[in-house]
């Protein structure tokens, strides 16, 4: 019987198993509240951690005018770092994602999609490696190239950098990093376009480029997206690979391929944390909490990209 | 063992939406009781509100009484599960579990509720559910087989021995040949008449036919009207249900002129 | 992946018999043609102006294919067939460009890394290490720890959260998780080092470095892959088979222990060797939480601790005099560390492929 008041063959068992399921039903919602928790955490010692250099005179930060005037170049160098990386692999890969989509022959476009499934997975340091032993030698010919032919415009205005660790070579190295990121996520976008519009605008006589375009392209748009936002977050917060590449002076230019270089926060924060102290320490602090309320900032806006347009498409 | 079970003045209700009103019927112990009616009617909902399984959906609740052997199914004291052990339930489609091979199918409804057993135990436990869903000779040389490797028929009846094996008091089938072929929907049919033997039988269909086959009883659901709550039209002997309903509704949904 | 579609039978780039035959034929071998004749073309004017370099040969040789190409099927076939090639043309340009850079990473970090590697470089710690010699074996034990302590915190609350999301979550409670967890999956890398190193700090003091300080870190990465992951798997889990255990009179539990999560686990493992080979690479936060030491450390709880990726990182910033021993091994622990990646990729995938539910017959 069904009862659980009555003595019957199960009680024993029916007590024991009437608090296992409010139990476990307990269990999951403690870890949910865990990770509610973390982040409160996160926010709030970030934020008292970050205090103290807040309301500290301005000649105790270092460079000696204050918060806002140490954070600013670094804010700066960030963004360049990300645009340029952005400016660099988006399209790449877009191309890629298409080429595995609709280009490439099935069995080619598999092994090719494992790998940069494989790629997004590689550690930014051994990114890092790469871009200072090898790519920044090879850039700096081209930098030089650059600055004796192009120099009037003021992004290569020179003088040329002679080991390449420049912000460009930055970009370029985060590009790496985030063509993996972004394309693997287009081309799960491009691969869902429902068969039958592609049959359908083939049909039709269109070229497989027309069919792309009449097709896929806007089907995926959104999702291309907020892979690209995605990329964009990966590329503001990456710090090893920045940090080790860029050879930075803290200055805020356009020049894209002189010794003067701006820096990121991320890799800022790596570099000068080991060794800092006292209010450094809280100088730093606070400027992470700047690069997590811009991240949180893209991510957001992402987001309301991609309801909108999601919307626009329905409607 | 079969029980009968009473339903008096029951409403189901989804949130706000009162799917069904007022129902009053008995299903006979030892028997087939079909409930028929064109989609939507809450045919379904009665069925699952039977062993209590609408609660899966957030939302659901039920008014009136449901007894079973002098008890109310939704009495304070009830718990829900222990219900649902004593009236099992096939669903529409076969849904053996994936991970398990023919026998820890059979054996699930045990293994899950906790309890252990021996080797010896277990095999006896299989054996005879099988044998009375009809499978047994078909399967006996491959129990360690994943439950999946069957055909949609043989599937269902694994099912049924699955629902089986728990050793319930009566069995609610959810149309269980809607997704079968004419020859598997056949031996499901030959295997209701020979389970009303012992069990209390309650299914839902949509084949007019197959209810006049192998039901004693049949109950007509209808709506009042879109949007409304669906409700017992008329219930009787199938054979009288079938030639002479007292409700012209359900003759017009007999004869096929209607629904 | 399994979602992989074959390529549409797309109108080819080439013409063929079959198509536009009002116009002029030509076989489809002609992109062959157009190609070596473009790559003679450029040998030819690289030849004669005398400048040598294979990747400006290609380079040369690819842009002259394109022109050619496109000119010539634009003359035969018209503007619309023209597009579609100058598109087809950029898309695989688009790739080759893209794949370069992956390919010189690959080639350049195995060529550097594989001379470091030898029993000596697994086996020895830096510990009073100068110039050559000694061996990453602090980092890995370092590396081992850490990142097992990391998955030991984040498996189990991730694994839950998603079972709360899934099976029990309903209103505000979870539409916040939900919205948390995509904040959490923005978190910069250094950020989640300066949380955790703001948190023990309270408890230990200014200045305090662990190992478990760096898994406390590292978990706040992996937990929202762990989640996301996870309810996606949960979620595939068709609705048929919960309602098939209720109606056996199965608790809620058991039904979510033994069916639910028993069928969606190949899936949530694979998410989870990736969430590992997401975070074992993680340098950043590890700097700053885990720190690092020239010696094996295997108490997570105090002290320095060494792991792969830092050691990399400081072996190349302060290689030491000559620096040549200390970047050697700067690189060979970068090759450790994307074969460690790579295996924890393959063996992800191998479980999808061995675990999964066999589907009907």
């Amino acid at each position: 019987m069904w009862s659980t008041g009555t003595a019957t063959q199960q009680t024993s068992q029916t007590g024991r198993r009437t608090v296992a399921d409010p139990f476990f039903a307990g269990l999951t919602r403690a870890a949910a509240t865990v990770i509610l928790l973390a982040l409160a955490g996160v926010a709030a010692f970030l934020c008292s951690e970050a205090w103290p250099a807040v309301t500290a005179p301005s000649d105790r930060i270092a460079g000696g005018d204050g918060l806002v005037a140490y954070l600013w170049p670094l804010v700066f160098g960030t963004l360049l770092a990300a645009a340029l990386a952005l400016a660099i692999s988006a399209p790449l890969a877009i191309g890629v994602a298409l080429f595995i989509s609709h280009f490439a022959p099935r069995r080619l476009a598999l092994l090719i999609s494992y790998v940069v499934d494989l790629l997004a997975a590689v550690p930014s340091v051994v990114y890092g490696l790469w871009g200072i032993f090898y790519l920044a030698p090879k850039l700096s010919h081209i930098y030089s190239w650059l600055a004796d032919h192009v120099g009037w415009l003021p992004l290569f205005a020179g003088p040329a950098s002679v080991t390449g660790r420049t912000i460009l070579t930055a970009g370029v190295v985060l590009a790496v990093m985030t063509l993996p990121v972004i394309s693997a996520l287009s081309r799960e976008v491009f691969l869902q376009t429902p068969r039958l519009q592609e049959e359908a605008a083939l049909a039709l006589g269109a070229t497989r480029w027309e069919m792309i375009r009449m097709a896929v392209l806007p089907q995926g748009r959104s999702g291309v997206v907020s892979a690209t936002m995605l990329g964009l977050g990966r590329a503001l917060g990456e710090t090893m690979a920045v940090a080790l590449v860029l050879s930075a002076s803290g200055l805020v230019t356009f020049n894209l391929i002189s010794t003067d270089n701006p820096s990121t926060i991320a890799a800022n924060i790596a570099l000068q944390f080991p060794e800092a102290t006292g209010i450094q320490v809280n100088t730093l602090v606070a400027s992470g909490l700047a690069l997590f309320v811009i991240t949180f900032v893209v991510n957001f806006a992402a987001r309301g990209l991609v309801a909108r347009s999601s919307k626009s498409e329905g409607s | 063992m079969a029980k009968t079970i009473d339903v008096s003045d029951l409403d189901i209700y989804y949130g706000s939406f009162k799917a069904v009103e007022d129902v009053t019927l008995t299903m006979a112990s030892r028997s087939v009781t079909a409930l028929i009616g064109p989609s939507g009617c809450g045919k379904s909902s009665f069925l699952r509100s039977l062993n209590r399984m609408h609660e899966v959906i957030p939302g659901a609740r039920v008014e009136g009484k449901v007894i079973m052997d002098g008890r109310g199914l939704y009495d304070v004291d009830v718990d829900p599960v222990l219900v649902r052990r004593d009236i099992g339930m096939v669903f529409q489609r076969p849904n053996p579990f994936p991970t398990m091979s023919i026998a820890d199918n059979v054996l699930a409804g045990k293994r899950l509720n906790g309890k252990r057993m021996n080797r010896a135990e277990a095999a006896e436990i299989v054996e005879r559910a099988l044998v009375s869903a009809n499978l047994w000779n078909e399967v006996k040389d491959r129990l360690r087989k994943p439950g999946a490797s069957l055909s949609g028929g043989q599937q269902q009846r694994l099912c049924i021995a699955r629902a089986l094996a728990v050793e319930p008091q009566v069995l609610l089938m959810d149309e269980p040949c809607s997704a079968l072929d004419p020859i598997s929907t056949t031996a499901i049919e030959d295997l209701i008449h020979t389970l009303k033997e012992r069990y209390t039988i309650v299914i839902v269909t949509h084949n007019m036919q197959q209810a006049a086959r192998v039901s004693d009883t049949t109950a007509f659901f209808n709506l009042a009207g879109a949007g409304r709550p669906g409700h017992l039209i008329e219930s009787g002997s199938t054979p009288k249900i079938f030639s002479t309903p007292d409700n012209p509704a359900t003759e017009a949904y007999i004869s096929g002129r209607f629904g | 992946m399994a979602t992989q579609t074959e390529p549409p039978p797309a109108t080819d780039v080439w013409p063929t018999a079959s198509r536009g035959s009002s116009r002029v034929r030509h076989s489809h071998h002609a992109p062959t043609v157009i190609l070596g004749a473009s790559a003679v073309l450029a040998a030819g004017v690289l030849g004669l102006s005398g400048w040598v370099d294979p990747v400006g040969a290609v380079a040369l040789g690819w842009l002259t294919f394109a022109i050619l190409s496109t000119a010539l099927t634009a003359t035969l076939r018209g503007r619309r067939a023209a597009k579609n090639n100058v598109a087809t043309i950029l898309v695989t340009s688009a790739f080759a460009l893209a794949i370069l850079p992956l390919a010189s990473l690959m080639w350049v970090v195995i060529e550097h890394g594989a001379p470091a590697f030898n029993a000596h470089f697994f086996t020895y710690s830096m510990r009073s290490v100068v110039g050559a010699g000694g061996g990453i074996y602090h980092a890995i034990i370092g590396t081992l720890y850490v990142t097992a302590a990391a998955a030991v915190i984040s498996v189990p609350i991730g694994l839950l959260s998603a079972v709360y999301l899934v099976e029990y979550g309903r209103g505000p409670m979870a539409k916040a998780l939900t919205f948390l967890v995509d904040v959490m999956t923005g978190i910069p890398s250094i950020v989640a080092g300066l949380f955790a190193y703001a948190l023990f700090v309270l408890f230990w003091g200014e200045g305090t470095r662990s190992g478990i300080a760096g898994a406390v870190a590292l978990s706040l990465l992996m937990i929202p892959i762990v989640v996301r992951a996870s309810e996606e798997m949960l979620k595939l889990v068709p609705h048929e088979l919960r309602e098939g255990a209720y109606a056996l009179g199965v608790r809620k539990w058991r039904t979510v222990v033994q069916v639910v999560l028993r069928t969606a686990a190949p899936g949530i493992i694979t998410g989870i060797m990736l969430a590992v080979a997401r975070v074992v690479g993680e340098t950043a936060p590890l700097l700053v939480t885990a720190g690092y030491t020239d010696s094996t450390n295997s108490d997570i709880f105090s002290r320095q601790m060494m792991t792969l990726p830092v050691f990399a990182y400081q072996s190349f910033k302060s290689p030491g005099v000559p620096p040549e021993p200390g970047y050697e091994r700067a690189w060979g622990t970068a090759l450790v560390l994307l074969i460690i990646v790579m295996v924890l990729n393959l063996i992800a995938r191998l479980c999808t492929y061995f675990f999964a539910p066999k589907p009907n017959r």
